[in-house]
């Protein structure tokens, strides 16, 4: 199939007509290329599905800017959604995808979204298997926003829950916190980041690994928006049992840190797009930390938690911190601005 | 890490601690610290510090965050500001949540106003390069550290004929309020953590009159635990010694006459005015105001319409800027003002002694 | 109102400088700094070097808390 992105989105390709088809045939499909899409029909018919229960999960992305060092909007929308329900103890089947284009968007920026969906999907072995493009007024928008919705299947036997969280468990992080919101806010405030990037990646094979290994995962959450802080406080209110971290034991990249220092930001308030955080008992810590360790995405993997007693009473997350002191973790209240006082 | 190991390193922790601990038993009261630097308060809340020095010393917080001893009346200006045609205010983000008489700059902004957070103010600048036909109004706020910053801005403005570049003046300075706190009957304050970066610029000689004029000790510290815990043990050996002198413990940074080259911008650009400080009123001589020669760049001089200024009901952070009560002898404190829902401009801060209060404290309990 | 980070300036021209920490650049203004040496370390804030770390005074300092370490260790 021929491939041709136009210059510019203009209002009459997301009308409907020959333009629209132009840019799905054009530009879409050439990447996304698999059967279901290439019927170009209003719904994909799939298989039956595995055995096991059904996922499903929706996701949205804005992030600005759009490409950034170590992936793009589009690469972005296939990992988020692959990771919900890969974090949920699903294994990712079908993806729909959902564009939503401002007038006046470069060609090649939707182009090269689109071939990071492409990757990402490749990557996590899923396809892609509908889509839709609108195409807003000059100024309703933000160049491309991406909506998706992920089907997958939980294999029989399993169960990932906040419920079968218990006193004693650690909670193991698959790599270097805070990556990919670090990045982001470097970009967007004109630092140079050097070798850092966003650590945007799909997370099912890493985490189909340690299931294999005969790890028994009790829950397992991936901490994008509002970061381990997020994370940490819902899964506490959920499970009603006390989250304690060790500071020097979270495991992060100096230019991470460096990043936060100077521009005033929480690490544990980042977002990761390619990180799982896993609970497991404690007499499996050792073998599930292996696991990890086992895989290319989880070298970086660190037991930086614990869980304690119930929440009744207590700070639901504390950190003991470096100095020897314990103060407590709050989510973020509104967005983390970079502070200058 | 910009700062060594060493300076949180819990084994030297632990040994300055232990020196405190000595000190404190050895002085027969209570000994009560202010810092008075937001930076300060931020730092100490996220290591838990406080919960580490022993029951003889209190370490309180005083006015140091300057956005939370701005007024509701500049906040009321820069929003009234944002409502004229061709123009875009510029502001640090510390400033996007406080609340104004009505309203903030961060729900002025999501009813589409022209609000820009900036990094430092040469971005202000870049977008007034950017866009002259733009006026562009940056909030000057912040002490001794930002206005050389701001100072700065305005001189390559004018070096570049950059017209369309304003300031509104809130920038404020420390000497002046300190004075007030030692002076003021209802607080005594046994030595002062003075504010390294503020000393950078100003040199450490300009707390000297805390000294010599009020026999109240001060020592200049860095912002790492270890920094902030040599302060603390110094101010208790100077309380059991019953000395008073200014002793530099940020030496790494701080010098006896600070950065002469950014005084000398801040002096051509900015005099000395009367400002108020929520919680202080009106204090002269304790803000910076612009030069009239320099009156084409001062945004205060353009006539808008201001609401009636409006501080919330029950709202106590004058109180807990002078030191004279703790955040949760608030009547709001951890109810109707949290950090989620922050009434009063100490809880939205991430510096202000509330927020640190309500995120950090907690654990340990009252401080008196 | 004191956020201010220690960077290393790794170039600078008359009155712009670009400074380092663990990897992260940033362009700089000297205006306030402007006899900074390239591979020095300077403190920067709001976007401008403020002033400058002495080498010997932070060794000192780090000399010193090193002892209350090592007499922890002792006790």
């Amino acid at each position: 199939m021929k491939k041709k992105t136009p210059d510019r989105l203009l209002l009459a390709h997301g009308s409907g007509g020959r333009l629209t088809h132009e840019l799905v045939t054009g530009t879409f499909l050439p990447a996304l290329d698999n059967p279901f899409l290439a019927c170009l029909s209003d719904a994909a018919i799939l298989p039956e599905l595995p055995p096991g229960r059904p996922a499903l999960t929706t996701d949205g992305f804005v992030v600005d800017p759009p490409v950034f060092p170590g992936g793009d909007l589009g690469y972005l929308s296939v990992c988020g959604t692959v990771n919900d329900l890969s974090v949920a103890g699903a294994r990712p089947l079908w993806l729909t995808w959902g564009l939503i284009l401002e007038e006046g968007a470069d060609g090649d920026l939707i182009s090269t979204c689109t071939e990071g969906t492409a990757r990402a999907a490749s990557e996590a072995g899923i396809q892609i298997v509908a889509g839709d493009t609108k195409v807003v007024p000059r100024g309703k928008g933000d160049r491309i926003y991406a909506v998706t919705a992920g089907l997958g299947v939980v294999p029989p036997g399993r169960e990932i829950s906040d419920h079968r969280i218990e006193e004693g468990d650690v909670v193991i992080a698959s790599g270097p916190l805070g990556d990919h919101g670090a990045t982001i806010m470097a970009t967007r405030h004109g630092l140079d980041t050097g070798d850092l990037c966003s650590d945007a990646a799909p997370l099912t094979g890493l985490i189909e690994s340690v299931f294999d290994a005969g790890i028994d995962i009790h829950s397992m959450h991936d901490p994008t928006r509002g970061g381990v802080l997020t994370v940490c406080n819902e899964v506490a209110e959920r499970s009603g049992k006390q989250i304690v971290l060790t500071e020097t034991a979270i495991p992060v990249q100096p230019q991470v840190r460096a990043v936060c220092e100077v521009l005033g930001l929480q690490i544990l308030g980042l977002a990761c797009e390619g990180r799982v955080l896993a609970w497991v008992s404690a007499d499996q810590a050792d073998r599930a930390l292996e696991a990890f360790h086992n895989h290319p995405q989880g070298r970086g993997a660190a037991i930086f938690a614990r869980v304690e007693g119930s929440t009744e009473g207590e700070i639901p997350v504390v950190m003991e911190t470096e100095v020897g002191s314990t103060r407590p973790l709050d989510m973020l209240s509104g967005t983390d601005l970079p502070r200058i006082c | 890490m910009s700062e060594a190991p060493e300076f949180r390193d819990p084994k030297a922790i632990a040994g300055l601690i232990h020196e405190i601990k000595t000190l404190a038993e050895d002085v027969d009261h209570q000994v009560t610290l202010m810092e008075v630097c937001g930076t300060h308060t931020h730092a100490v809340a996220q290591a838990g510090l406080r919960q580490m020095l022993p029951k003889g010393v209190r370490l309180i917080s005083g006015p140091g965050c300057p956005v939370c001893v701005t007024p509701v009346d500049y906040l009321d200006r820069a929003l009234a500001l944002a409502d004229l045609p061709n123009t875009t205010i510029c502001t640090f983000g510390d400033l996007m949540r406080v609340p104004s008489s009505l309203s903030s700059l961060e729900e002025a902004h999501a009813d589409g106003k022209p609000i820009e957070i900036v990094y430092s103010p040469r971005d202000a600048l870049d977008k007034a390069r950017a866009n002259p036909h733009q006026r562009i109004v940056f909030l000057a706020v912040g002490f001794e550290t930002t206005v050389p910053t701001i100072a700065a801005a305005i001189a390559e403005a004018e070096a570049t004929d950059v017209d369309n570049f304003l300031i509104l003046p809130g920038n404020k300075v420390m000497p002046p309020p300190m004075r007030a706190l030692v002076e003021d009957q209802e607080l005594k304050v046994d030595g002062f953590l003075l504010p390294g970066h503020v000393s950078v610029l100003t040199g450490w000689e300009c707390f000297r009159f805390l000294a010599e004029d009020y026999d109240v000790p001060g020592a200049v510290v860095g912002f790492a635990p270890a920094d902030v815990m040599r302060g603390v043990a110094d101010l208790l050996r100077q309380a059991r010694a019953g000395t008073a002198e200014i002793t530099n413990l940020y030496s790494r940074v701080v010098s006896s006459s600070g950065n002469q080259v950014a005084a000398k911008i801040v002096e051509k650009f900015f005099e000395p005015v009367a400002t108020i400080w929520r919680g202080f009123g009106e204090i002269p001589g304790s803000g910076l105001g612009l030069r009239s020669k320099y009156s084409h760049r001062d945004a205060g001089l353009i006539e808008v319409e201001l609401p009636p200024p409006h501080e919330p009901e029950g709202c106590a952070c004058g109180d807990v800027l002078r030191g004279v009560i703790d955040p949760p002898e608030c009547s709001l404190f951890g109810t109707a003002c949290q950090p989620a829902t922050p009434v009063g401009a100490c809880m939205v801060s991430s510096e202000g002694t509330c927020a640190a209060w309500y995120r950090h404290e907690r654990l340990t309990g009252v401080n008196r | 109102m004191c956020l201010a980070i220690p960077m290393v300036l790794e170039e600078r021209t008359e009155f712009e400088g670009v400074v380092e920490l663990d990897g992260i650049r940033r362009n700089i203004s000297l205006m306030l700094l402007p006899d900074a040496e390239v591979g020095e370390h300077v403190l920067i804030h709001a976007g401008y070097a403020i002033g400058s770390v002495n080498a010997e005074e932070a060794a000192e300092t780090l000399e010193l808390l090193r002892e209350y370490a090592d007499n922890m260790a002792d006790l």
